[in-house]
């Protein structure tokens, strides 16, 4: 095993795809000349040439839109977004052609695309620069959201979502590029929809995805010291959501916190919160809890912005509700 | 122009796919008039010489054909069966979509048709990806990719030119000027009133073509992929049209005069080839009924053919959504 960052990750993905897949390109803003704006594909224009990865104009409807196009007729693209905040100007494309192209043809047609760049907050941004989106993607049928928190996790679901047949939206984030974790030498994928229990515990199931886990992390370290067991259940993939991974954690701690990093109405976190309402009922001591954002667009302000965000202490407060403690 | 340099079966095939057409949405109206259709229908009467005389300058086995929602005359033009046409704005499950797609979303992936797009302007970066791909593997193909007068202020209609101009691709951009967006006259809405202006932003060649001339329509196309080819530039065609319907069924078309409408049916792109062929002597009018009979009949069967099929079943709501 190798200590790689999660940057390291996704170019390694990228990466062993492009070399035994001639299908698969990347292009987007500054991915090539540049090395990406967030140095993830750094080294690729040397490897593949400009043929393979494509520097674009500053328009994401329009390479969005073709780089659907491409993959209706047999390539696999990869679209570097600058940040998911920017997708929105593509939001169209992704909506009504990536994610309904196969239904409106009857089948005719598949759209094996990957969308991914970094999504939710990062730090002094404001409002524009810093939104989480994944609940706004996981609304529409026809597409899958994949949003690991690990080296190792986003490697292998970033491999599994360039040989997947569907458009993927792959949510990375700012914060996460350093992070570190060890990944195999050796091939390997992560299958799309299903989950990972990255702490085992019998008291507690602590639900999230993505950048949160690592708050989640602590706040379960913090329940250890008041004598709980925390369960972490990393959700990996938001869409297809692993039901049956949820439902067996909390089956067995008979209470849950569900952490997610988008504004809470009408989000992945409530959309949880009401399956495990209805599906765990019988097993459920306490009321699910939300930790998501508030439902406020994000300031400036430094002490804001994070007073805005799922926090420890947020997480470690709505553990004990559900604990009455 | 003298039809001199024409096989007469070329010319027959032109006259039949218009007629084919024609009598196509003629009978679409009266079935929705009857409720067998509901939602929007869009009608291709008057525009037929666009769709046929630049597809017939295609190879359907290589070159590829994406448009918007006015799109029944182009799938019939790629050689969709009306049978499937016809069964798809019935809803039945042998519709070319399987009922789910409607008029507005007809497909026929084997013979490259790939829609039928209902979002206006919007698949105009996706008809640019589909000439990514062929360039991309170096195929000798072209993407021919309509729209109409009301999708060319889109931004992505300029994003897609942008994009098509800096990559080489090969693509031809055809706005069908039918002269009114929806309801709107495109006088009224945009800052220039020839489209093929809008070429020179990006360094795209354009040009206007007459599009009741099926004929026109056919050699511009030629020279517009010759061009595709020779200077390795995509092509911004604007085709100037007129429908004689309204935007949709329940449009009744109050915003133009009865004079501007005889007008243009004064230049009926049928008419004018048929008048053509009679006076050149490729045609004779006994020629013209049967070819006429003979549409109107495989219309009819295809009316017959969607109203024996099959409604889908309720599972097949869940079907067709993930590869």
């Amino acid at each position: 095993m190798a200590l790689i960052t999660f940057r390291e990750a996704i170019r390694q993905a990228m990466d062993e795809e492009m070399a035994r897949d001639e299908r698969v390109i990347l292009m987007g803003e500054e991915v090539a000349e540049y090395d990406g704006a967030y140095k993830v594909s750094q080294g690729l224009l040397d490897k593949y040439g400009d043929k393979r990865v494509i520097d674009t104009p500053i328009t994401e409807a329009g390479f969005s839109g073709i780089g659907i196009g491409a993959a209706m007729v047999g390539l696999r693209p990869i679209v570097e977004w600058m940040t998911f905040n920017f997708s929105l100007l593509a939001y169209d494309q992704v909506v009504n052609n990536a994610a309904k192209m196969r239904h409106m043809s009857g089948g005719q047609i598949s759209v094996p695309i990957v969308f991914r760049g970094p999504n939710g907050p990062a730090e002094y941004l404001s409002s524009q620069h810093s939104q989480a989106l994944q609940s706004v993607y996981a609304h529409v049928p026809g597409l899958i959201v994949v949003a690991p928190a690990t080296p190792y996790d986003a490697k292998g679901l970033l491999k599994s979502s360039i040989r997947n047949d569907n458009p993927v939206l792959f949510l990375e984030a700012e914060l996460m590029y350093n992070w570190k974790g060890e990944v195999p030498e050796e091939d390997y994928l992560i299958p799309i929809g299903k989950a990972d229990v990255k702490r085992v515990g019998s008291d507690i199931t602590l639900i999230t995805c993505s950048k949160p886990l690592r708050l989640v992390e602590q706040a379960a370290q913090h329940l250890a010291e008041l004598g709980v067991e925390a369960e972490i259940i990393d959700l990996r993939t938001v869409k297809p959501l692993d039901e049956e991974a949820i439902y067996q954690s909390v089956r067995k701690t008979n209470r849950c916190v569900i952490v997610d990093q988008t504004w809470p109405f009408a989000s992945v976190a409530s959309h949880i919160g009401w399956l495990v309402s209805k599906n765990c009922f019988d097993y459920l001591d306490a009321p699910a809890e939300l930790v998501t954002s508030e439902d406020v667009p994000m300031p400036y302000n430094h002490t804001l912005e994070l007073e805005v965000q799922p926090t420890v202490k947020k997480i470690v407060d709505a553990a004990k509700k559900v604990l009455y403690m | 122009m003298s039809l001199g340099k024409y096989e007469k079966a070329f010319l027959m095939n032109l006259l039949e796919q218009m007629l084919l057409i024609r009598r196509f949405e003629e009978k679409s109206a009266q079935m929705y008039g009857l409720r067998k259709i509901g939602g929007f229908l869009h009608l291709y009467i008057g525009q037929e010489a666009v769709a046929v005389g630049s597809i017939a300058a295609l190879d359907m086995k290589k070159d590829y054909v994406l448009t918007g929602y006015r799109d029944h005359g182009h799938a019939l033009a790629c050689g969709m069966h009306p049978n499937a046409a016809m069964a798809e704005l019935l809803g039945k499950v042998t519709g070319c979509s399987k009922g789910k797609g409607g008029s507005m979303h007809f497909f026929d992936v084997e013979n490259n048709m790939y829609g039928g797009n209902g979002i206006v302007g919007a698949h105009i970066p996706i008809a640019a990806g589909v000439a990514f791909k062929v360039k991309y593997y170096e195929e000798d193909g072209v993407v021919l990719c309509y729209f109409g007068d009301g999708a060319i202020h889109q931004g992505v209609f300029h994003e897609t030119l942008n994009m098509a101009k800096i990559w080489s691709l090969p693509i031809i951009f055809i706005c069908e000027n039918n002269q009114y967006g929806m309801g709107t006259n495109y006088k009224r809405v945009s800052s220039v009133h020839d489209y093929s202006i809008m070429g020179a932003s990006y360094d795209i060649p354009a040009w206007q073509v007459n599009g009741m001339d099926v004929l026109t329509v056919y050699e511009e196309t030629q020279k517009a992929i010759k061009l595709i080819k020779d200077k390795n530039t995509p092509v911004l065609l604007e085709i100037q049209t007129y429908r004689y319907r309204g935007h949709s069924m329940s449009d009744p078309a109050r915003y133009r005069t009865k004079e501007e409408l005889e007008e243009y049916r004064s230049q009926d792109p049928i008419a004018i080839l048929q008048s053509k062929m009679l006076e050149e002597g490729a045609l004779t009018l006994e020629e013209y009924k049967e070819l006429d009979n003979k549409c109107k009949e495989i219309i009819n069967e295809s009316v017959r053919f969607a109203e024996e099929s099959e409604e889908p079943p309720l599972e097949a709501m869940y079907e067709d959504i993930y590869a």
